[in-house]
């Protein structure tokens, strides 16, 4: 089932031993995971349709909850102004580890139609993101297949204790 | 040489002049005695410059400095109960002047009015915020947008641009895509000038390809022999495609794809 | 792992601690239940707010600035985006602008077609206006049920044009398409859906539910000269008791040929306006039905005939030259416009949307300012929210209806 690449030598044995324990605690994360409402524009009603009766996001096991403290998994819709960007970057800040990024619609991913004095060109000047949804607005169906590709991405990493970063690559 | 740009106008304008293209203009007809409108003009009296009807609305020309006097008139008089809307227009340009106007509106008589009036650079408007008070936020937009400052308004200050915004966005001398300091402000509040570099300059062409791109897009304008050399001196940074979220349809395998790893 | 950065844990701006016992609540641009970006900054005293600052801003994205530099046709869609809950009304009060500026009017199938998807959006508007104020106030099966009714008209316009969200279905001159095959049939049946489901789930669960009328009566109240003054309009000027509907009053499109009502309320309070927008729903399923049969007997010409500002149908471009030449320089250059200036109003679910477009002939236009009806809302909050309770905060923002795509275009 673990496809991902590991030494098995490292660290005394140690990423052989935590396979099991991998797996479990990625189980877990990928199957809870809790969304930050962070609906900035039209991309957030396209989010409320998709967390509303046809579309239900619940079973996913995400549950929106409006404290960053909370929250697994910040999914920024809608355009990023930046007047605003200054607040987005604190709430990333606050999100508790380990944490994710969506940036859905294309005004989150690279300042969409607005090519504006006003308009962040692109979410990841501010915050690294995992997943990009393309699409303006994006239908509700593909922000839920963005959540399971993030959930795929969640159970390929790996809960190597000594090694505290990430497989992918943060801003600086 | 380099071309030459007016920095007067900085917005787009048309590629194309038709040297002897004589624009119409938008119908203006004269104010009909004894209507509601001939009233009104007669209320305002001598304020008023220039009145005429203009699709179904009246337009009052007035001066700046009378601003005040007229639209207490127009509220208290002929019964125009709510300013729908107030802005300015930018002819600084042309003419170095700015053209305000106010829209008013009359419940009972379902009728509209647009007070007009020309404004120089750098001259300040009396507030009307006393006898609408939806002037309050609409001249803290004028003011944010165009620089425009109000007398005796009471919190002059910026409403839709950050409180530490240089600039007055809808000037025409204001590009569209922001000046220095706007491509920066992002960066420069969260994490300081010293990260200008490691985050780099804001990507504002929407058509960008890069110079590797020949399978994905076509090198437009640059087109090479297949193994001709392109690189330049840059090396090329591969595309990295994740082998463990994306399916790759090329390979042959027979297991089900839709596996959770 | 945190990066460093330069922002520090607290507002440089506001100064917390106060003498006089008031506590100062920064109600944050991100806020489950501030329906959109906007930050209040609330005094306290005890539970009471003694003042209330409404900041604005966070949804800036120049769209005012975009129009002086796009061509008229090309800013369509960028209107979409103002109110997007109901985005054709934004497209329609654009394209009206543009017309009375030009001069002139689209034939009558078009305008059936455009009141038809007015209206459509007039209910989804007020559809996700209930579902947002009753979650907010705590009713939160309302949320589900009206997103289902939602789902089914956003169906229709996916059906029309292609996109649930920002439709741009409406063009300068008319529209670009007809209505498909069954469309009519889908409409009438979710007419009918919309007026059961009113009647029997919304208006059952909450009209004369106890809670709702604890939280919702005396809360917000506005009086009519208040209102008036402030730049109210729509439902928050019908709900204090003022007679005024654009539809009526100045009538654009088929509006002075139909037969409908409006609904006015006396009560000045949030629980008016929530009976308000129940009984706008009726009527506007009403008005859907006396459209279907001035549909079927309409001409099939979808565009105006206006060759100087308007490209010919499809059929002729493709098989006449002088359209096909007509339609490349309307696309690439742009149309010009008379010179002058306009300002349009129309009854958007919100409120008076109104464009007001200065043309200087050039087929860029030299100022567009649209008049949202959320901005001058949100500056009544800074009388509404006086006096009131912490928990009616919340009420007063959702009986607003305030959008913020509209406030900070």
């Amino acid at each position: 089932m673990a496809q991902h690449q590991v030494n098995y030598a490292s660290a005394a044995g140690l990423p052989i031993a935590l396979t099991s324990v991998d797996k479990l605690v990625n189980w877990g994360r990928s199957n809870s995971l809790w969304p930050l409402t962070y609906g900035l524009a039209c991309c957030a009603i396209e989010m409320m349709a998709s967390g509303a009766s046809r579309y239900d996001f619940d079973r996913m096991g995400t549950i929106f909850r409006a404290s960053p403290r909370q929250a697994d998994v910040m999914i920024l819709a809608g355009t990023l102004s930046k007047k605003h960007s200054e607040f987005a970057r604190r709430l990333y800040d606050q999100m508790t580890e380990p944490k994710w990024v969506i940036s859905m619609g294309s005004c989150a991913n690279t300042g969409g139609m607005f090519n504006t004095y006003a308009t962040v060109q692109g979410v990841d000047r501010i915050v690294p993101v995992d997943i990009y949804l393309p699409g303006c607005a994006p239908r509700p169906e593909t922000l839920q297949y963005a959540l399971m590709m993030l959930q795929k991405k969640i159970r390929r990493e790996s809960a190597n204790m000594n090694n505290n970063t990430k497989q992918n690559l943060r801003l600086v | 040489m380099r071309k030459y740009t007016p920095k007067d106008n900085v917005q787009k304008k048309s590629y194309y002049t038709d040297r002897y293209w004589v624009a119409p203009r938008v119908p203006r007809t004269e104010v009909e005695a004894e209507s509601h409108f001939a009233d009104v003009v007669k209320a305002v009296g001598r304020k008023a410059k220039e009145s005429y009807v203009s699709v179904g609305q009246l337009v009052i020309h007035i001066k700046a400095a009378d601003n005040f006097e007229v639209i207490q008139t127009l509220k208290e008089v002929c019964g125009y109960t709510q300013c729908s809307e107030q802005s300015a227009v930018d002819y600084l340009a042309k003419d170095g002047e700015f053209e305000l106007f106010w829209q008013l509106l009359n419940v009972t008589e379902a009728k509209r009015v647009r007070v007009v009036t020309r404004l120089k650079e750098n001259e300040a408007i009396e507030s009307i915020e006393p006898i609408f008070k939806s002037a309050n936020f609409a001249e803290r937009e004028m003011f944010d947008m165009f620089g425009i400052k109000v007398n005796n308004h009471p919190f002059l200050k910026r409403i839709i641009m950050p409180d530490d915004w240089e600039g007055h966005p809808l000037l025409k001398t204001y590009p569209l895509q922001g000046d220095e300091f706007a491509s920066w402000y992002e960066v420069d509040k969260i994490f300081g000038k010293e990260y200008r570099d490691v985050i780099g300059p804001e990507n504002r062409d929407p058509a960008r390809i890069d110079r590797y791109d020949t399978k994905r897009f076509s090198r437009v304008g640059y087109e090479v022999p297949f193994d001709g050399d392109i690189s330049e001196g840059e090396k090329e940074n591969p595309i990295e495609y994740s082998e463990t979220i994306l399916v790759d349809y090329n390979k042959e395998s027979g297991k089900q794809l839709d596996e959770r790893r | 792992m945190q990066q460093p950065n330069k922002l520090t844990p607290f507002f440089e701006n506001l100064n917390f601690e106060r003498d006089d016992n008031t506590m100062v609540i920064n109600f944050g641009p991100q806020h489950p239940s501030a329906h959109g970006q906007l930050r209040l900054v609330l005094e306290l005293d005890g539970e009471q707010v003694v003042k209330a600052y409404p900041d604005i801003g966070y949804l800036h994205r120049g769209i005012e600035k975009m129009a002086e530099n796009m061509t008229y046709n090309e800013f369509l869609p960028t209107t979409d985006r103002l109110d997007y809950i109901a985005s054709t009304s934004n497209n329609y009060a654009y394209a009206l602008a543009v017309e009375k500026l030009l001069g002139i009017e689209a034939p009558r199938r078009a305008q059936v077609i455009r009141t038809m998807l007015l209206e459509v959006n007039r209910i989804i508007s007020h559809l996700f206006f209930i579902a947002t104020h009753a979650l907010d106030v705590g009713a939160m099966s309302v949320f589900l049920y009206a997103f289902r009714e939602r789902e089914f008209g956003m169906d229709l316009m996916e059906d029309y044009c292609g996109a649930r969200l920002t439709h741009s279905a409406v063009r300068i001159g008319g529209v670009p398409l007809d209505l498909p095959n069954g469309w009519i049939e889908k409409l009438i049946s979710w007419c009918d859906k919309v007026d059961y489901e009113v009647k029997n789930t919304y208006e059952a669960l909450l009209t004369e539910n106890r809670i709702w009328k604890m939280r919702l009566e005396d809360v917000g109240v506005i009086s009519a000269e208040d209102a008036l003054n402030w730049g109210c309009s729509g439902p928050m000027l019908r709900g204090s008791g003022v007679n005024w509907d654009i539809r009526k009053e100045e009538p654009y499109e088929l509006y002075s040929e139909l037969d409908f009502d409006i609904p006015i309320s006396d009560r000045c309070d949030s629980y008016g306006r929530y009976r308000l927008y129940m009984e706008e729903m009726y009527q506007s399923t009403r008005i859907l039905r006396q459209l279907v049969p001035m549909y079927k007997e309409s001409e099939p010409q979808l565009m105006a005939h206006a060759p100087q500002y308007i490209s010919a149908p499809k059929e002729e471009i493709m098989t006449q030259n002088y359209a096909l030449m007509q339609h490349f320089v309307l696309v690439t250059q742009g149309m010009r416009p008379p010179k002058g200036e306009v300002y349009v109003p129309t009854e958007s679910p919100k409120g008076e949307l109104g464009f007001y477009i200065k043309s200087e002939g050039e087929p860029y236009a030299y100022r567009l300012k649209c008049r949202a009806p959320s901005f001058f809302h949100t500056g009544l909050l800074q009388e509404l929210l006086v006096g009131t309770y912490i928990a009616d905060v919340v009420t007063i923002i959702g009986t607003t209806n305030i959008v913020f795509g509209e406030v900070d275009r």
